[in-house]
């Protein structure tokens, strides 16, 4: 164990100086090869497993990985790993001070390009908070080999059967919120620690925010019967959500305030307003208005003014577009819009209004956005039932994310996440 | 009244005085052998006849209680269908909240009910189809709750009687997916919530 360990640090400190930027250089059109070797330690078959899935997932790199081996001690061969066709050796080791210890080397240059430890806390080998650990060891790995850190530290919330769930960005971990009664609409708090939701009661719809860490939830104020589909700002200060009596209209609330009159948004005049979405940078919010007969998505500043349509481009032979969610990067809002006899998964530039078609079997439809603003996890009857479905906008490949009984729906992409 | 009193008296007079011509008449009899079932067969007639008031009282009774409880059970019928009538949702077409002609006589035949239960107040619930948002349908379903309240308000129901809640495509009348479950999916529902027991019929 000793000697698999010992290559890591002491190349490391040889061939890193501090404060330099290093990565491999790679050409983005064609992703580099990554070997990840056997895992040294306690439950090191899964620490593997797990990494060389998150990187898999990632969609930046090919994972290249041993059906069986040992952990690779002494000093690397790294004309071997040339010939298999990788950029960069991922090595692993579970130390007994109960971290896991991760190197990178850089096959091209033979020498280490980063290495990290990431802590698992004390937790349970193999429960949620020991899972988070080693994602957030994959999404730092694939930051050192592609300058973009990756996303398997996050996790999605959804609703199944009108109840919330939660599930870790690779399918793990499927766990209920614990929200009482029918609740619809998660939407993250940007720290991870909120969820935001839609409660549906006999006299009424309701706006809830509810603590993950403490369990504790609080009623949002009530304009009018029906108050729904929630979203924080990037700031994590404010709440906006659609609420009304005779049509409704976006309302903004201090999301940690003591019962404040809400601020109206939008004055849509008695028609059906809802979803709304900020810009990252807070002072956009994209949401559906209904004002036009049949719902579309609009654009306002985060004050009501300046409202105009953003979906004008006709497509489709019955125009309705809904549920959109502004990207992480500021550049896209996905959306879901009707065409044909099904409803489809959009993106529609903010620079130039092109749209972008990304699905087109099935009914596909919900869209949210990965941090990485590359990813989206959508609602898809592509296998049957409405199940959730990740996509690589950038390479349109798409895996499944939930699976079982029951109807999974409204997904909501957590930030990266510290805590379990 | 004078008048009255004094022909009152006559009459009492004029009984007395027969009673006692009768009983002077009465000549002395030697009993005959005692007519030992007489009494008894007067007492049986007297049952009979008891039997037979008795029967016929229960009967007009057994009447009554059958008249009574065939008019219960037809305000009951009358009571239940008007209840009824007044549940029948209001369907609308896709992704409209506007009220088709084809369902204001619906709307119309709640109205007396409104009027012959002033204080009763109503919730009505939009809800939609499968079809679309999850989300904007909440906000659709709102609409069409709204529409017809506004429409209830113009044909003078006080605003204050009706609630309006929305349940978006989350509470389906009919869980399939075809054109026939949808149409009777966009609907408005109809509850009563408070004030309507007893629940009084509009008058004819």
């Amino acid at each position: 164990m000793a000697l698999c360990l010992r290559p890591l640090p002491g190349v490391a400190q040889d061939t890193i100086p501090t404060g330099v930027r290093v990565g491999l250089t790679y050409d983005p059109s064609t992703r580099p090869g990554v070997f990840v070797t056997a895992v040294a330690g306690e439950n090191g078959d899964s620490v593997r497993a797990i990494l060389a899935r998150d990187l898999d997932f990632g969609d930046r790199v090919n994972v290249i990985s041993a059906e069986a081996g040992t952990p690779p001690a002494g000093r690397f061969n790294y004309e071997l790993y040339t010939k298999l066709g990788a950029s960069a050796i991922v090595q692993a080791a579970v130390t007994p001070q109960g971290s896991l210890h991760v190197a990178v080397h850089d096959v091209a240059a033979k020498r280490v390009l980063n290495v990290g430890d990431f802590a698992f806390n004390g937790s349970m080998p193999l429960s949620a908070g020991w899972r988070l650990a080693v994602h957030r060891a994959s999404d730092e790995v694939e930051r050192w080999i592609t300058s973009t850190r990756g996303i398997a530290a996050t996790r999605i919330a959804f609703v199944r059967d009108q109840r919330l769930w939660m599930v870790d960005s690779d399918g793990a971990n499927l766990v209920p919120v614990g929200v009482g009664g029918t609740a619809l609409s998660p939407a993250w708090h940007p720290t991870g620690r909120y969820l935001a939701y839609t409660q549906l009661a006999d006299d009424g719809l309701n706006v809830a925010v509810r603590d993950l860490q403490s369990g504790q939830a609080r009623r949002m104020p009530r304009m009018g019967s029906s108050n729904f589909t929630p979203a924080f700002s990037p700031d994590g200060g404010t709440l906006v959500y659609s609420a009304g009596d005779d049509g409704t209209d976006l309302y903004a609330v201090a999301a940690f305030g003591s019962g404040e009159r809400p601020r109206r948004v939008t004055f849509g005049r008695g028609t059906p307003t809802s979803s709304p979405t900020f810009s990252p940078d807070g002072r956009k919010i994209a949401y559906i208005s209904g004002r036009l007969g049949h719902p579309e998505v609009y654009i306002t500043d985060a004050d009501g003014t300046n409202s105009e349509l953003l979906t004008e481009a006709p497509s489709g032979d019955r125009p309705y577009r809904s549920d959109p969610d502004w990207s992480p990067d500021g550049r896209a809002v996905a959306f879901t819009s009707q065409e044909g006899p099904n409803l489809q998964v959009m993106i529609i530039s903010i620079r130039d209004r092109r749209i972008r078609q990304l699905t087109g079997d099935a009914r596909n439809e919900n869209p949210s956005w990965a941090p990485d603003a590359r990813h989206v996890v959508f609602t898809s009857t592509r296998s049957g039932a409405k199940q959730l479905w990740v996509l690589d906008t950038e390479s349109g490949r798409a895996r499944q994310l939930t699976r079982g009984a029951g109807v999974a729906r409204q997904a909501a992409w957590s930030p990266r996440m510290e805590q379990p | 009244m004078h008048a009255r009193i004094r022909s009152l008296a006559l009459v009492a007079i004029a009984i007395s005085a027969v009673t006692t011509t009768a009983c002077k008449k009465k000549p002395v009899v030697v009993p005959a052998p005692a007519p030992v079932v007489t009494p008894i067969n007067q007492d049986s007639i007297d049952a009979a006849d008891r039997a037979r008031r008795e029967a016929a009282e229960k009967a007009r009774l057994a009447a009554e209680e059958a008249a009574r409880r065939a008019a219960a059970e037809k305000l009951a019928a009358e009571i239940a269908a008007a209840r009824a009538a007044f549940t029948v949702p209001v369907y609308f077409d896709y992704d409209k909240s506007d009220i088709r002609d084809d369902q204001k006589a619906t709307l119309e035949a709640k109205l007396p009910i409104f009027q012959a239960n002033p204080d009763m107040r109503i919730r009505v619930a939009g809800h939609t189809d499968n079809r679309g948002s999850d989300e904007y349908n909440l906000a659709l379903g709102q609409r069409r709750a709204a529409e017809v309240k506004q429409y209830l308000i113009a044909r003078g129901i006080a605003e204050g009687r009706i609630d309006v809640v929305s349940f978006g495509e989350e509470r389906p009348a009919v869980a399939q997916d075809n054109e026939d479950a949808w149409a009777k999916n966009r609907r408005d529902e109809f509850e009563i919530i408070a004030g309507a027991n007893p629940f009084k019929l509009p008058t004819k």
